[in-house]
């Protein structure tokens, strides 16, 4: 999921001032650390903020069921940028935060943005005890000592028409994405560290215009950092993540490209955690329906094919107007999955 | 008549009466002269044609108390000598002696001074001063060459029949009794020569009669010389010397 | 036929180009006056919006403190974790090579996108202004003026000039501080949050102001521009009705022959009209850019006057804008419409064998004179009545126009009764003709010697009241600024270390500890004093009760400026309520010129009680004067104060009085330029009226006068006209004064001035419009002397 961020990056250029503070990551990066191959993530650690890498989030994606069956998605992320590669503990802007919160019904999508520096309270990240957190919003580690920080988290956040507070519980372990979480974004070797915990139970409280709804689900927590991971000419992507009814899960992308082919990638993720991970080509995504959002249009329904898992599948949005109108404005909202495989997950588009 | 020979004979009868201590002294040094002579007198006037020669060599005198009525087409130079005469404007060549001074080349303020203190004008419009009173249009030339003589203007203004409308302004006055004013206000200043151009031209016929026949009879009265412009026959029949100037020069 | 009719009307101006060029000419300086002020107006206008708008204040609520001290910066943090979304600003004055700044840090995380748009361009930009290494935003005026300081500045026409936006981190460091002055409300907060009133009840929530204190202060400002604006409009009006009803009166055998040659009378008025909309449309055009000039003059001077009086901060370079282009060329089209109006009618109604009557045309205007002193008696009566029972700065206005316009109307009548008189003195026949000659010309004249009076009753009366206010203003400073120097400190802590600095070293230390409150809805600084002989010796009071300075001593009653006295109706014995359970008795009044608000002295240990946390930086010193200037090296060298915190009096004198002339500097501009245009209106009129003198002067010519007399004489004339005219605008321009003084002034600015006369200024004048009055007679003059004796004769000869 690497690459969320990074168009973030490249489509604020020309956008307001304040996403600006989260520039400046095409240039060649002084100071700043990168992935490297062969490198052993360690817990926890890892958990916490890298300030040493450009960039680097917490983003965690839920499909959500009320009690009469209402199907709602839901999404907390919070982005770390640094302008150099440490950390102050006053108002001068090394780290910044900015945090999107989305919450998305069959009919409605409500979004909601925060922004930071780090260093004063406002913003931050935790490693132990783990907390992520921007003003009123965090994500808080309420796991019982001994356990992995995440298995257990409270998540929280609220917008002018919107609120939610989830409690989630992991029942498998963390998932590493590409060689042990050294995870490659381009035929030219662009990289970053990521990894997942997919295995969320979701219980807890959204509270819409119309009411607060209880709600039971699952939830998807992506972990990623890193300094330069994207291609100039890379222009967007389209990323997947899907829990079956099998209990196996599939994280795929496809980025696209001005001069190249898409690259595509995928992890394979059994309901015991292993995983295979499936390189350049192998994850076929061909568009199939499009909707006009926000003046664009944007394809919200899928087939993909990933032959070594007999898998085929078409996706569609649960509702194709998830929009996320914030200062980067990308498509991000639930799906549901029906083939070879059924299931639920969540699309996230970039670029269009 | 031989210019020399009338020069020297005529007595100057106005200047004596008058004795204008200014052109004394001129008189004395040139001598005895008439009234008005002319010798050669040329002037041009240039136009978007060229120049236009509208004198061509014009000689003519004139006696005190002498009436003569020039006549002449339209174009035929006559306003333009009587002008020169009037020392309005100046000739390009030749001589003009009024009283036997030259004054073809006087300043500006000599010929000011002639035209005070010698010389009476009515023209055929615009005579009078609009912003004063009939009574002050008629003693103004008076009272400038300081000469006001108060019976003469009591007698001119009854005469004149002007003793209604003495605090009335120009404007407020008809052609005929604007006229009047202005033959009053030369007359009053009793000049040696009186100079008018067409001064019955915007009148009518019966009205223009009887302006010139009592503008005749005060000019005689103040033994005055007096030339009279006018494109009439009719009228120059009235007078008793009469010129017909064509094309610049006298016939 | 109505292309041959138009050609012949239009065939005039080619024969009198002269008259053309006077109308244009005409019209294009009245709109080019008018418009410029507008020009200045729209500018300052666009301008105080965008400094409401600054961080969205026009929109945007706000919380501060309630005495307006600072909030620690963990307020904000916590605000933040409770929810609420608030953006901290933080803003200081620091002195940057001797020009005064206005810092702003923001956080550019936080500030509402409702917040101004900040300019920054390129992540460069960005990473550069958070960074931490200085780079603020300053309008490219305030940049310039900067530009050797080596700040790190980057241009944008998003910031006010005089204004330095930077983040947070920067603003602190060259402020010195590290907390906020207020906090900026999101207009859309999140749900279910826990109210303010619980969380942060010290904090007041401050309502958006859309107009902004500027606007509303700057008001009579910009309607005193405006009044000049219109007057120099009619200046510039009186010259081109005056021209374009002699053309139309000239025009009328033309018009006759068209309508006898079959060309209907509708066709002729329309084509008319025509004409006249296309010589608005040039004049016009050249008005608006003869505006925009005479506006990029002036500008600096307005922005300086703006900034020194109101604190209100304009940029001195103008920008194009629509509204005034367009005001600007319709203004010159109504002008024109007005003019012509009058000529339009009479040509419609004239018989169609009427003969042309230009002299009529000329002494018409004296058989109106009757209904016109009638109209100027009412006039001077609605003046009169509005000055006793008006109130308001438009009530002062009206009382001004009708004022000037009254008297206006009412010199002809009086020039022509004077004229009259002086006849009678004559003794010979051309002195009886000149006064008689006058006295005609005055009805064609009148226009442009109107034009004259009201510019010379304008600028004795501006002088008068300029002079008057300085002259006190200068006695006043002396009273007021008693302290030798005035000390600031950058925070607290220095500000206690400065306090015991200077123990000893000096011979007093007075605080000066002020907050400003909301009193009856209005804003009023309240400022703390401590008993002492400077107050009592020097405090310029216009009203006091006994024991005046005994009872603030006590505790026991307050002191009020001019401001709250004129123009709220405070007096002595009356109570204001300063704050909820603290109320005060006026115990005096004292004069408070230049300042725009209400102010109010209370004892400064009552302050202090009400308002702890005021802060307490600002300090005046007592010291001999002579041992000042090593008192502030002291302050700089031993005490390591910068010396932008020193000001001494003597300093603070000269920036005033600076402040001062430069606020009149447009004002006796825009007189100038008036006078300009009324010395115009002359030459336009003579030079009209050159050729219908001719046959006035010709039977004068033709009976014994020389060229050169009649031209001495025409000038004199002129010159008598103009110093008559002058004699008649003393006492109205002393009027003028007088209303500026005692009833405009006291509305708009709340103070009244003692009114004092400076006779040599009016003989200044005198010189100068003279000297206009000459220079306007000149051109026709000298034609007159130099018109040949056959033009002169032309008149005998020919109808004109």
């Amino acid at each position: 999921m690497s690459v969320r961020f990074l168009a973030v990056v490249f489509s604020i250029i020309a956008t307001g001032a304040l996403a600006q503070g989260f520039a400046g990551l095409g240039t060649d990066a002084e100071g700043f650390s990168y992935p490297q191959a062969g490198h052993t993530l360690t817990f926890p650690q890892d958990h916490g903020p890298h300030p040493d890498f450009r960039i680097e989030w917490w983003y965690l994606t839920a499909n959500l069921e009320g009690a009469d069956g209402a199907e709602f998605g839901l999404q907390w992320t919070l982005f770390r940028s640094a302008t150099r590669p440490e950390k102050a503990e006053d108002w001068s802007v090394t780290q910044s935060f900015m945090a999107h919160a989305g919450l998305t019904t069959e009919t409605r999508h409500y979004s909601a943005e925060r922004f930071g520096r780090g260093g004063i309270g406002q913003a931050g990240v935790t490693a132990s005890p783990f907390s992520a957190w921007i003003d009123d919003w965090q994500m808080t580690s309420r796991a019982s000592a001994g356990d992995d920080a995440l298995s257990a988290l409270n998540v929280r956040a609220r917008g002018p028409a919107f609120s939610y507070d989830i409690n989630l519980e992991a029942s498998g372990p963390l998932v590493f994405h590409g060689d042990n979480g050294y995870s490659v974004k381009s035929a030219s070797g662009q990289a970053s560290y990521y990894y997942s915990q997919p295995f969320y139970r979701v219980t807890g409280t959204i509270v819409l215009p119309t009411g607060p709804v209880e709600v039971t689900g699952q939830a998807w927590l992506d972990r990623e950092w890193s300094s330069q991971p994207l291609d100039e000419n890379q222009t967007g992507w389209d990323w997947l993540s899907l829990h079956f009814d099998d209990g196996s899960k599939l994280m795929g992308f496809r980025l696209r490209s001005r001069t190249d082919d898409a690259f595509t990638s995928a992890t394979w993720v059994r309901p015991d955690g292993t995983t295979t991970t499936y390189g350049d080509g192998s994850l076929v995504m061909i568009p199939e329906a499009t909707a006009r959002v926000a003046g664009r249009t944007v394809p919200v329904g899928w087939r993909l094919q990933l032959p070594q898992r007999e898998l085929d599948i078409t996706v569609e949005a649960l509702n194709p107007q998830s929009w996320m109108d914030t200062l980067v404005a990308y498509w991000e909202g639930p799906v549901a999955a029906a083939g070879t495989h059924g299931g639920r997950g969540y699309l996230e588009m970039t670029g269009y | 008549m031989d210019q020399f020979a009338a020069a020297n004979f005529a007595p100057n009868a106005s200047i004596l009466r008058i004795g204008a201590l200014t052109y004394e002294a001129a008189q004395t040094k040139i001598g005895p002269t008439m009234l008005l002579a002319l010798q050669d007198v040329r002037k041009s006037y240039s136009s978007q044609e060229g120049p236009v020669d509208v004198l061509k060599g014009v000689s003519l005198e004139l006696d005190a108390g002498q009436h003569l009525a020039l006549t002449g087409e339209s174009g035929s130079g006559k306003s333009t000598l009587l002008h020169l005469v009037a020392g309005l404007d100046a000739p390009d060549s030749g001589e003009i002696r009024v009283s036997g001074r030259d004054i073809a080349h006087l300043n500006d303020p000599q010929l000011a001074g002639l035209r005070r203190d010698k010389i009476g004008l009515v023209f055929q419009q615009f005579n009078l001063i609009p912003s004063l009173t009939v009574a002050q249009n008629l003693a103004f030339h008076a009272r400038l060459a300081g000469r006001l003589d108060a019976d003469w203007n009591a007698d001119l203004t009854a005469r004149l029949g002007l003793a209604d409308c003495l605090n009335r302004y120009p404007e407020q006055l008809s052609g005929g009794q604007q006229q009047r004013v202005a033959i009053g206000r030369t007359l009053a200043a009793k000049p040696d020569l009186i100079l008018a151009d067409e001064p019955t031209g915007n009148l009518d016929e019966d009205t223009s009669d009887a302006v010139l026949d009592l503008m005749l009879q005060l000019v005689g009265d103040a033994n005055a010389g007096f030339i009279l412009v006018t494109h009439s026959q009719r009228l120059a029949s009235l007078l008793d010397r009469r010129l017909h100037l064509t094309h610049g020069q006298l016939q | 036929m109505i292309g041959a009719g138009f050609s012949a009307l239009l065939s005039h101006w080619r024969y009198r180009p002269l008259q053309l060029v006077t109308l244009i000419v005409g019209l294009a300086l009245a709109t080019g006056l008018w418009t410029g002020v507008q020009a200045i107006n729209s500018e300052a206008r666009s301008s105080y919006d965008r400094a409401a708008a600054v961080l969205g204040q026009d929109r945007l609520e706000r919380l501060q403190s309630e005495s307006g001290g600072p909030i620690e910066a963990e307020r904000f943090v916590a605000l933040r974790r409770a929810g609420w979304l608030v953006s901290p600003v933080v803003e200081g004055t620091i002195r940057v090579d001797g020009t005064r700044v206005r810092i702003m840090g923001i956080d550019v995380f936080t500030l509402p996108p409702e917040a101004a748009p900040l300019g920054l361009s390129g992540n460069e930009d960005t990473t550069a202004f958070l960074a931490g290494d200085g780079l603020m935003l300053a309008h490219p005026e305030t940049a310039a003026d900067l530009a050797g300081s080596g700040l790190n500045l980057r241009n944008t026409l998003q910031v006010t000039p005089g204004d330095l936006m930077a983040d947070i981190a920067t603003a602190w460091q060259l402020l010195q501080r590290t907390d906020f002055d207020y906090l900026v409300l999101a207009p859309d907060q999140p749900i279910g949050l826990q109210p303010l009133t619980e969380i942060a009840p010290d904090l007041q929530r401050i309502q958006p102001d859309p107009q902004g204190d500027i606007a509303r202060l700057t008001g009579s400002f910009h309607l005193n521009l405006t009044a000049f604006g219109f007057l120099s409009f009619a200046v510039g009006l009186f010259i081109v009705h005056a021209t374009i009803g002699l053309a139309f009166e000239q025009r009328r055998p033309v018009v006759r022959t068209l309508r006898a040659l079959g060309l209907p009378r509708r066709t002729v008025i329309a084509l008319l009209l025509v004409e006249t909309l296309f010589l608005a449309l040039v004049a016009g055009l050249i008005g608006v850019l003869l505006g925009y000039t005479i506006a990029a003059l002036l500008l600096p001077n307005v922005a300086a006057t703006l900034a020194g009086l109101y604190g209100a901060s304009v940029p001195g370079s103008l920008t194009l804008r629509a509204d005034w282009i367009l005001t600007g060329v319709a203004i010159a089209f109504a002008g024109a419409i007005l003019a012509v109006a009058n000529g339009l009618w009479r040509m419609a109604r004239m018989p169609l064998l009427a003969p042309a009557q230009p002299r009529a045309w000329a002494m018409a205007s004296l058989k109106a004179s009757r209904w016109n002193t009638l109209a100027a008696f009412a006039l001077l009566i609605i003046s009169l009545v509005t000055v006793w029972a008006g109130s308001g700065l438009v009530a002062g206005f009206l009382t001004l126009g009708t004022l000037l316009l009254g008297a206006a109307l009412l010199l002809p009548p009086l020039l022509i009764a004077l004229l009259k008189l002086g006849a009678r003195t004559a003794r010979s026949p051309m002195a009886e003709w000149i006064w008689a000659d006058m006295r005609q010309q005055v009805p064609g004249l009148s226009l442009a010697l109107m034009a004259l009076l009201l510019a010379l009753a304008a600028n004795i009366g501006v002088g008068t009241m300029v002079d008057s206010f300085r002259y006190t203003f200068t006695g006043w400073l002396d009273q007021r600024l008693a302290s030798e120097l005035y000390v600031n400190a950058g925070n607290e802590a220095e500000a206690e270390e400065l306090r015991s600095f200077l123990e000893g070293r000096a011979e007093a230390v007075l605080p000066i500890r002020s907050i400003e409150l909301d009193i009856a809805d209005q804003p009023i600084f309240v400022y703390g004093v401590v008993d002492h002989a400077t107050y009592r010796d020097h405090w310029p009071l216009l009203r006091q009760s006994a024991d005046v300075w005994e009872r603030v001593a006590e505790a026991d009653g307050a002191l009020i400026n001019e401001q709250l006295l004129r123009r709220d109706g405070y007096d002595l014995g009356d109570t204001i309520q300063v704050a909820p359970g603290w109320s005060e008795t006026v115990v005096g009044v004292y004069s408070d010129y230049g300042n725009p608000t209400g102010q109010m002295i209370v004892n400064h240990d009552r302050l202090m009680e009400a308002f702890p946390d005021i802060p307490k930086l600002r300090h005046a010193v007592r010291i001999a004067p002579e041992a000042a200037d090593s008192l502030t090296e002291a302050l700089v060298t031993e005490f390591g104060l910068s010396s932008g915190n020193i000001l001494n009096q003597a300093d603070v004198k000269r920036f005033s009085l600076q402040i001062f002339d430069r606020t009149f500097l447009v004002t006796g501009a825009l007189n100038t330029l008036t006078l300009g245009v009324a010395g115009f209106a002359i030459l336009a009129n003579l030079l009209t009226l050159a050729n219908m003198r001719l046959s006035q002067m010709a039977p004068v010519w033709a009976v014994g006068t020389t060229r050169a007399t009649l031209a001495r004489v025409e000038l004199l004339r002129t010159l008598a006209l103009a110093f008559l005219t002058w004699l008649a605008a003393v006492p109205v321009g002393l009027l003028l004064a007088w209303v500026l003084l005692a009833v405009v002034n006291v509305e708009a600015f709340g103070w009244r001035l003692p009114m004092f006369v400076f006779p040599l200024d009016w003989l200044r004048l005198l010189v100068l419009a003279l000297a206009a009055a000459a220079i306007a007679a000149a051109v026709p003059v000298w034609r007159l002397a130099r018109t040949q004796p056959a033009r002169f004769l032309k008149v005998f000869v020919h109808e004109r």
